[in-house]
Order: structure tokens, then C-alpha cells, then sequence
């Protein structure tokens, strides 16, 4: 039904996409829980930053990238002496291109589920001897938990879909970094191509549709559990 | 008091500034039995309760509780929330959504104490709600579960910020029996925050009289309700008294039991639900006490103490009489009262219809 190249392109694009997500899960979830419940100096700054790719130019985001990550940058340099990591022009880059686009969607989405969480459940497993971290872990985590599943989806279909940032920075390199939609601008820019351009098109609805229709079965029966109506 | 030896002192000498106004004590509560905090709402008692339990931080003093150091702001002394072995029972239940009743009550539950699970839920009445969830609950029974699960964390202390506000007439009667039994057989101090009289009247031993973040009045219970200068705060209490006697007499059928007090004076109270020789505590409405016409055959002898006008009305005076060595209020006619014109010390007659009687703890 679907041929190789097309099934090379999903393959390519959910690597890229759920690696990227699971790169910002753990940070994200942990700027989101301080921007929720801490006061510091700089929060507003911070919040800024974290905001940012939401409103700039995906490709000034991926200039930045290539500019900060390159071989010639010290962090770029770093990366490749200590884990031999090439980020620019490969699949892993694409990586980090699609996390730094989703991740203020990721924060943003958690940040608001955190909020909801009641403090006063925090402070009553507190007082019943949990430290911080327990009472995160065992209170607010599972509490929050549909909100950071809609996060998650969100930030999966941004990764997902992810083109400007992604092409500056890693390029549109065929088995290597050409995701679904660099592969339908190929497609688009290539005469006589419009009948696999419309099938991926397809495809990639498809794909956004499974992962929504997933996200809200789980955060429904999550809601369920918290709600205590299960069973 | 209490056979049971005696828990740890909380020595409070702290301030904080709240709002418009400041809250500033130093008080010490007793190491056993209930203290309440009583006072109109915004005085500051459920602030004083996140002192202690160290969900605020005061700006200023010490906080100790049997002589180990909570907070001191001078000492640079802290002891986290989470390990200052304090329960607390808040306004709202606030049951983890997520848990059932049983995961709730295991929360705070500590691998080195002795679990005590099977007598907490029986004393409780859980045994039938563990496998519920928290949304499913009663509003009675989901405070039942709170205070359960503090207890289970087997705490040094256990605050109750009104524990029964929001609770109808018959839940209210009962969770109170509930506490009562808690505060009998459990050699736990507690802190009571309320501003419900009936709740402090059932439940405290000591009280302590919150206004805009100062300490007014305070002291064991029966001598703080026995002070007419406190008339005009303590309202709400309608003058009651509580003052101790002994069984003599249990109440048998259509007989109600008699209870004697140490100068040997007896009398007939509701409620004598306990063999002779148990001490109970008697309590007694102001308006349920009359001065005995001359010559009555069952009136008290008491020695009148003081006096002042009643704010109910211009008709009657309210005055306190010794008991045995006790204090007790009565609201009296002014007409009866001015003929009879006692000097400090006289003895008076009363008649008290039906005290309540109920087990000393």
C-alpha cells in the first residue's frame, strides 16, 4: 500500500519527532513545575527565552542552532570530543530542531496542567512527611498528568511538522533529515510529482489525527482515575 | 487529668505580619488533651496553625514543641515541614483524588512506628470506605478519612482547623463523638482551631482567645468561660459552664444519675452514662440555673462571686458563684437578684435543671 520511500519518511520523521520529544520531556517538565509554583529573580526573563521560538522565524531559530551547535562553536565542539554527536546535517540535529520549536508548547501546556494542581494537596502530603520530591513525584506528577499528556501530543505534532528550523540546521538530506514535510516540499518542487505529494499529505493527516485521537483516550481515562469514577 | 503521660509541651513565642494587622504571642499549650484556638474569623488562628505546622515561617521568635526547636528566626533553626511530625486536619479534607481511601490513609504511614491501621479505621468507623474513592465520599466521611490519615502518620501533635465546619447537625454530633474517643484514648495533644463554641465546648480542655493576632485571654477552659470580663467575646458560648464532679449515682431506667461534687453537694445530670466513682465533666447553660426561692429543698449552696449586667437584656444580671471550689455562671432575673443584694462571699441557693453530663478525659 505504501511504498518504501514513503515508508522510509514516516520511519524517519517518528524518530526524529519522538526523539526530540523525549529530549525536553524531563527539562521541560522541571521549568514548567518552577515557573509554576517558584518565585526567582529572572523568572520573567526565563519565561521569555523559553517562549521565544514560538514567535521568531523558525529559521532564525535554526540559524541560531547551526551558529551555537556547528563544529566551529565550543558547545558544538564539545558535544562531538565528549559523545562524538554531529548535530548540523544529520538526523539527531533534526532532533534538536524540532525540540527547541516544540518545547515552549511543551512548557506552556504542563506549566498551565501544574498550575491546576492544588496546592493545598501538596502541603497535606508534606504534612503527612513527604519531602519535596515525593510529594512531586506522588501529588502533583499524577495529578497533572493530562495536561502533560496534551503537551506531549502537542509537542510531538510541532516536532512533527517541524520545517524552517529543521532545513537551516540539518538540511534536507535524503534517509538522513528529509522528514515528511521536506519530503512533500520535494515533492512540490519536483513537475509531475502532485499525485505522491498528495499521498503524503494524506499520510501526514492521518498521522496528526492517530496521535490526537490517542492523546485524548489517555487523558480521558486519566481524567477518569483522578475523578475517581474508575470502576 | 488524663492517665496518660503527658506529651510534648508547643512553647509559641512568635510574630508575623498578616495583612493589616500583626499576629504576636507567646503562649505555651499543654503537652495532653485539646487546646483551642477560639476566635472571630481573621483573628489569625489558622495562621498560628501553618506556624506550627511549619507551612509558613514566621518573621520573628521561636517555635518549640516539647523543647526541640520547630523554627527560630534568632537561632537560624528550621525543621522542614515534612519532618516535624505534625498532623494536621485542614478546613477541606483535601484527599488525594488519585488514591483510594486505603492508598489515602497509608500515605503518611512510617516504616518505624508500630502500625496502628486496624484501630485507627475502627475507631473511625472506616472499615467499610477503604476500598472508595475520595470523590464518592460524604462530606462527613471524607473528614473522618483526613483525620485518619493524619493520625496514621503517627504524629508528636495533631492540629484540627475546624474540624467540623461545612458539616450538617447529625454529621456534626457525630464526628465529635468521634473525636471525642480520639481525645480519650489516644495520649496525642491536639490543637483545635475554631470558632464554633459547641466545637470548643465538646472538645478542648484549654483555651486560648484569638483577636486581631493577640492572645486575650487563656487557660484551662472551665476558668476562661468562668470570666465575665470575656462576656462580650465569648458570646457564643451563651454563658455556659463546665465544672467537674463524681458519679454517685449511675442513671438506671427512668432515673437520671447523680453526680457529686467534692464538697460532698449532689445533684441530677443528664447523660451519667458511667459507674460511680468516674469523674465527668458537667455542663451547665446559664440560663438553666435559677436562684432557689428561700428555704428550697434541692438547692446548691454556692458563694456568689461577681456580677455584672446582662447584654440580653436590661432585665437580667449574669453572675458567677464558687461550686466547690469552681466556677459557675448563671443568668438571673435583676428584680430577684437586687432583693437579695448578696455582698461578695455570701452564699447563694440554686437550682440547676438537668446539666449535661459528659466522661472526663
Amino acid at each position: 500500500m505504501l511504498s518504501e520511500f514513503e515508508w522510509e519518511t514516516i520511519r524517519l520523521s517518528l524518530l526524529i519527532a519522538v526523539t526530540g520529544v523525549s529530549l525536553i520531556l524531563v527539562p521541560g517538565i522541571a521549568l514548567a513545575w518552577l515557573l509554576a509554583r517558584r518565585d526567582f529573580p529572572g523568572k520573567a526573563l526565563i519565561d521569555g527565552l523559553v517562549h521565544l521560538p514560538l514567535v521568531l522565524p523558525p529559521v532564525v531559530v535554526g540559524y541560531l542552532l547551526l551558529i551555537s551547535l556547528g563544529r566551529q562553536a565550543p558547545l558544538g565542539q564539545w558535544l562531538y570530543e565528549l559523545f562524538g554527536l554531529r548535530l548540523p546535517f544529520t538526523w539527531q540535529g533534526a532532533a534538536v530542531a524540532g525540540a527547541v520549536m516544540a518545547f515552549p508548547l511543551l512548557v506552556r501546556a504542563m506549566r498551565l496542567s501544574l498550575e491546576a494542581v492544588d496546592p493545598g494537596l501538596e502541603a497535606a502530603a508534606r504534612t503527612l512527611g513527604a519531602g519535596r520530591l515525593r510529594t512531586f513525584l506522588t501529588i502533583t506528577l499524577p495529578l497533572a498528568i493530562p495536561g502533560l499528556l496534551t503537551g506531549t501530543v502537542l509537542a510531538f505534532a510541532r516536532a512533527l511538522s517541524e520545517f524552517g528550523a529543521t532545513i537551516t540546521f540539518a538540511s534536507n538530506i535524503p534517509g538522513e533529515t528529509r522528514t515528511l514535510p521536506l519530503a512533500l516540499y520535494t515533492l512540490i518542487q519536483s513537475p509531475g510529482r502532485e499525485d505522491a505529494a498528495a499521498r503524503l499529505c494524506v499520510i501526514a493527516i492521518v498521522i496528526a489525527m492517530c496521535s490526537l485521537i490517542i492523546s485524548e483516550a489517555l487523558a480521558r481515562r486519566a481524567r477518569r482515575r483522578l475523578e475517581g469514577r474508575d470502576k | 487529668m488524663s492517665e496518660h503521660s503527658a506529651g510534648p509541651v508547643l512553647d509559641l513565642h512568635c510574630a508575623k505580619r498578616l495583612g493589616d494587622f500583626d499576629l504576636e504571642l507567646s503562649s505555651i499549650l499543654p503537652g495532653q488533651g485539646v487546646s483551642a484556638l477560639f476566635g472571630p474569623s481573621g483573628s489569625g488562628k489558622t495562621s498560628l496553625l501553618r506556624l506550627i505546622s511549619g507551612l509558613d515561617r514566621p518573621d520573628r521568635g521561636h517555635v518549640r514543641l516539647g523543647g526541640e526547636p520547630l523554627v527560630d528566626i534568632d537561632g537560624r533553626r528550621w525543621v522542614a515541614v515534612h519532618r516535624r511530625r505534625i498532623g494536621v486536619v485542614f478546613q477541606e479534607p483535601r484527599l488525594f483524588p488519585h488514591y483510594r481511601v486505603r492508598g489515602n490513609l497509608c500515605y503518611g504511614m512510617r516504616s518505624d512506628t508500630p502500625s496502628r491501621f486496624d484501630d485507627i479505621v475502627t475507631l473511625l468507623g472506616l472499615d467499610t470506605l477503604l476500598e472508595r474513592w475520595p470523590a464518592t465520599l460524604s462530606g462527613g466521611e471524607a473528614r473522618r478519612v483526613a483525620i485518619g490519615r493524619a493520625l496514621l502518620s503517627a504524629p508528636r501533635l495533631l492540629l484540627l482547623d475546624e474540624p467540623l465546619s461545612g458539616l450538617d447537625g447529625s454529621r456534626k454530633g457525630e464526628l465529635i463523638d468521634y473525636l471525642q474517643r480520639l481525645a480519650a484514648e489516644l495520649a496525642l495533644p491536639m490543637v483545635l482551631v475554631s470558632h464554633d463554641p459547641e466545637e470548643v465546648i465538646a472538645l478542648a480542655d484549654h483555651l486560648l482567645l484569638l483577636e486581631r493576632g493577640r492572645v486575650v485571654a487563656e487557660g484551662a477552659l472551665p476558668e476562661v468561660l468562668g470570666r465575665l470580663d470575656l462576656e462580650a467575646r465569648l458570646d457564643g458560648f451563651d454563658g455556659a459552664s463546665l465544672l467537674e464532679a463524681t458519679v454517685v449515682e449511675e442513671a438506671r431506667g427512668a432515673r437520671l444519675g447523680r453526680l457529686a461534687f467534692d464538697d460532698g453537694q449532689a445533684l441530677a445530670a443528664l447523660g451519667v452514662d458511667a459507674p460511680v466513682g468516674t469523674r465527668m465533666r458537667l455542663r451547665f447553660a446559664a440560663d438553666a440555673v435559677e436562684l432557689a426561692p428561700p428555704g428550697a429543698p434541692a438547692a446548691l449552696a454556692a458563694r456568689f462571686a461577681a456580677q455584672v449586667p446582662s447584654r440580653r437584656d436590661p432585665g437580667l444580671v449574669e453572675i458567677v458563684v464558687e461550686l466547690a471550689g469552681q466556677r459557675l455562671r448563671a443568668r438571673v432575673a435583676r428584680e430577684a437578684f437586687e432583693r437579695l443584694d448578696p455582698a461578695p462571699g455570701a452564699m447563694l441557693g440554686l437550682i440547676a435543671v438537668r446539666p449535661q453530663a459528659s466522661r472526663q478525659r
